[in-house]
């Protein structure tokens, strides 16, 4: 075997004319050049995501990087980790200025990791121009001022799971309209040991995109417009859905829920432990791929029993929140504009198309285009309610912008805390003024 | 006639000794070694270095970021207390505080208690002794992370093993709440602390009680001295100084305990079963705060730094006894 030599990759570049032409053409010219652009020989691009709630989006992205890695001459490794852990990584990623070249973030994180992020305004540019408007809620949790501080990349849309036949056991044969339906019917439920499963755990997904809506429905907000001032204590919203969620703990949930994850409440829905759950459409596509394994108390297939139903409106009526993801180009990479291109190549119609048709409606485009997209005319008919899920969305901060105090106050779990101190015992008001106080001291 | 063995000098008694030959820099080398004061610092040298780079860098990197609002990405100013002033108003600190006094008394206690049971049962001679002895360390080898996700599906909010075996045997009529309720989920922490660190303490209680002469025992039986009075006027006072050395460490270790919160209960439910260090890290790793989880994670300190010391001065006075 002969060891490669060693190749300058700056000398290389400056020597390499037609290479640095396709180079500064960026993915246009790569392909219409037919060759790999001028990346040196070994380099190698790292991308950190998190492992998909469906396992067959990663397997996708394991196939297009070796595609990726010709089209681009550079070697493209995914890591796939909990996303439970990814920010305590990009921590010590941006602190060590060593690690992945480009991360998966969620939510508004990018705000809180601005110092250790690269501007990718010329691709959220490029993006817009080839797919479209971005969802509102993409674009705040990324754009600061000029900048962006990450590309937005898709959303996970979040709507409950629910058992039909067992719903209609209790002569509720729709969705609720109500959240006091919900409670009303949840209760009946769990009379029969079919509870509702909600997290108010310290979790990434499930936890806050219950908890905010459910602030937002009573008419709730961390701040005011300005995000200056924290208004979570200023009238009776706060109190009111707080005191809602006690009653509906108590009477319709399975209170085991405080210590789940985002993951216990898939395997307690599968397992026939709770007939509700507000989730991303994992638990259905699961069901669906895994029909043979994964059956109801009938022996039927268990995906036949699935509906989806929207949060129901409270008083002030009716917000989800769906969680937008997007990639980030760190600061510290030594490729960076490869990162760029790789960003391109990933994000681009061609290569997200074939991703968001296996995702099949659990991750939908962050560009509010891709509701036209071919796939909705082939989803199930449960699916098709994510198709326009995003637009009903706000963001963590709300009625603030999502800057990094609002991203804080999200990685405390202070708003979701506020509800797990009460179902536990504490009175309403209390753990709203805990909240408040804590909002306060992170608002200043 | 003088006999040469080989270059060198001659002694007094005219006998020419095979002396290496000196060379000018072997010559300095020699006198370089033979000073004590620096082949002492040579020797010194390498823990110094290491000493150096994994504990005293880093904590006067602590020590700095937590004088600082260092957050990630952004180097951050000099803010003087103010994190700390920060974190003694925060109610989350404050739980994560008072549950890291709770969590390392109430372990160490049991860790002892039981400790000590199971090393005075192992001092007895019993068929199988060695391969029970192995079989004790167990937990203690396996890593934490491990064990303790074990526990974890044993404490399943939906599927616990305990549980289930709890109901079947028509202990329960309903699911205790080990990790969704607070109290319970700090007990589970504490049970677990204790399976894990009771071999540590029985091994080396074990390795104590061994050392205690067999006819100081038997000179008490004669005297008329039962059990108890044999252990708690033989045995334990000769143990003690081994004893104060297990719970000093273990005291380090429960007090500073990360891997075993943060895979059981992640500091919840609603920060309820937070410790300062599992905190710390939800601060300064996760939220991105340096400045403030360093500050969190340096009020463990003092409170080690007392306990060490009162304990060490304690054993100095045995020692002197």
């Amino acid at each position: 075997m002969t060891t490669p030599r060693p190749v300058d990759r700056r000398g290389f570049l400056v020597t390499s004319g037609a290479a640095v032409g396709v180079a500064a053409a960026g993915l246009e010219g790569i392909l219409s050049a037919h060759r790999a652009p001028a990346f040196a020989q070994g380099t190698k691009l790292h991308v950190l995501r998190w492992n998909d709630f469906v396992p067959a989006c990663d397997v996708e992205l394991k196939r297009q990087a070796p595609e990726a890695s010709k089209a681009l001459g550079a070697e493209i490794v995914f890591e796939f980790i909990n996303a439970n852990d990814l920010q305590s990584r990009i921590t010590a990623a941006i602190q060590s200025s060593s690690g992945p070249d480009i991360i998966m973030m969620q939510h508004n994180w990018p705000f809180l990791y601005a110092g250790g992020v690269v501007d990718v305004a010329d691709l959220a540019q490029w993006q817009a121009k080839e797919q479209g408007a971005f969802y509102p809620q993409s674009e705040s949790a990324v754009k600061d001022g000029a900048r962006f501080l990450a590309l937005p990349h898709s959303i996970v849309g979040l709507q409950f799971a629910y058992r039909k036949s067992w719903f209609d056991d209790t002569g509720q044969t729709t969705w609720p309209k109500t959240l006091e339906e919900l409670r009303q019917v949840g209760m009946k439920l769990k009379k029969k040991g079919r509870p509702i499963g909600q997290t108010l755990g310290h979790t990434f997904g499930d936890a806050p995109a219950w908890s905010y809506p459910l602030l937002w429905a009573f008419g709730g907000a961390e701040t005011d417009k300005s995000g200056k001032k924290v208004v979570l204590a200023d009238g009776k919203a706060a109190v009111e859905s707080v005191k809602f969620m006690q009653a509906f703990w108590k009477d319709a949930c399975d209170e085991g829920g405080l210590a789940w994850d985002d993951t216990n409440n898939n395997r307690a829905f599968m397992a026939g432990e709770i007939s509700a759950t507000l989730n991303g459409a994992s638990i259905y596509i699961a069901s669906k791929r895994g029909q043979d394994k994964i059956k109801d108390e009938r022996g039927e297939p268990l995906v036949r029993d699935i509906l989806h139903g929207p949060i129901p409106n409270g008083p002030a009526g009716s917000w989800g929140y769906h969680i937008p993801f997007e990639h980030a180009v760190m600061k510290y990479g030594k490729n960076v504009k490869l990162a760029k291109e790789f960003l391109k190549w990933l994000h681009g119609k061609e290569h997200f198309a074939r991703w968001f048709e296996i995702a099949e409606g659990f991750s939908v485009g962050a560009n509010k285009s891709w509701e036209n997209h071919a796939m909705w005319s082939k989803v199930d008919g449960p699916m098709k309610i994510y198709r326009n899920a995003a637009q009903a969305s706000r963001m963590v901060g709300w009625a603030g912008p999502p800057n990094a105090k609002a991203t804080e106050v999200y990685s405390k779990y202070i708003i979701t805390d506020m509800y797990a101190k009460a179902v536990q015992g504490m009175g309403a008001d209390d753990a709203v003024k805990w909240a408040a106080a804590e909002l306060q001291r992170i608002y200043g | 006639m003088k006999k040469i063995i080989a270059g060198g000098s001659t002694d007094a008694t005219g006998l020419q000794v095979a002396l290496p030959r000196a060379q000018a820099a072997g010559g300095r080398s020699t006198r370089f070694l033979e000073s004590e004061g620096l082949l002492a610092g040579l020797l010194l040298a390498p823990t110094i270095l290491l000493l150096g780079v994994f504990i005293a860098y880093p904590f006067i990197m602590g020590v700095w970021l937590s004088l600082s609002n260092t957050s990630v990405g952004n180097p951050g100013e000099f803010v003087g207390l103010r994190n700390f002033v920060k974190a003694w108003d925060d109610s989350i600190f404050q739980t994560a505080f008072r549950n890291t006094f709770y969590y390392t008394f109430f372990a160490t206690v049991l860790k002892l208690a039981l400790g000590m049971w199971l090393a005075l049962l192992l001092n007895r001679h019993f068929r199988g002794k060695r391969i029970i002895r192995a079989s004790m360390l167990l937990p203690f080898i396996i890593p934490t992370v491990l064990s303790t996700f074990a526990w974890r599906w044993m404490f399943d909010p939906t599927f616990s093993v305990l549980n289930w075996l709890l109901y079947r045997t028509g202990l329960i009529v309903t699911k205790i709440p080990f990790l969704s309720d607070g109290d319970y989920g700090m007990w589970c922490a504490i049970v677990v602390n204790t399976w894990r660190g009771m071999p540590f303490f029985a091994i080396t209680l074990l390795a104590g009680l061994q050392t205690i002469s067999p006819d100081l025992q038997e000179a008490a039986s004669l005297d008329g001295a039962n059990g108890w009075q044999r252990f708690w006027r033989v045995t334990w006072p000769l143990l003690k100084p081994v004893t104060l050395v297990v719970v000093v460490f273990s005291i380090i270790q429960t007090f500073s305990d990360f891997q075993l919160i943060y895979v059981l209960t992640g500091g919840g439910p609603a920060n309820s079963t937070h410790l300062l260090a599992t905190y710390a890290y939800q601060v300064g790793v996760a939220t991105g705060l340096l400045g403030e989880g360093a500050a969190i994670s340096l009020f463990m300190l003092p409170v080690l730094f007392i306990v060490v010391w009162v304990q060490l001065r304690y054993l100095r006075r045995l020692e002197g006894a």
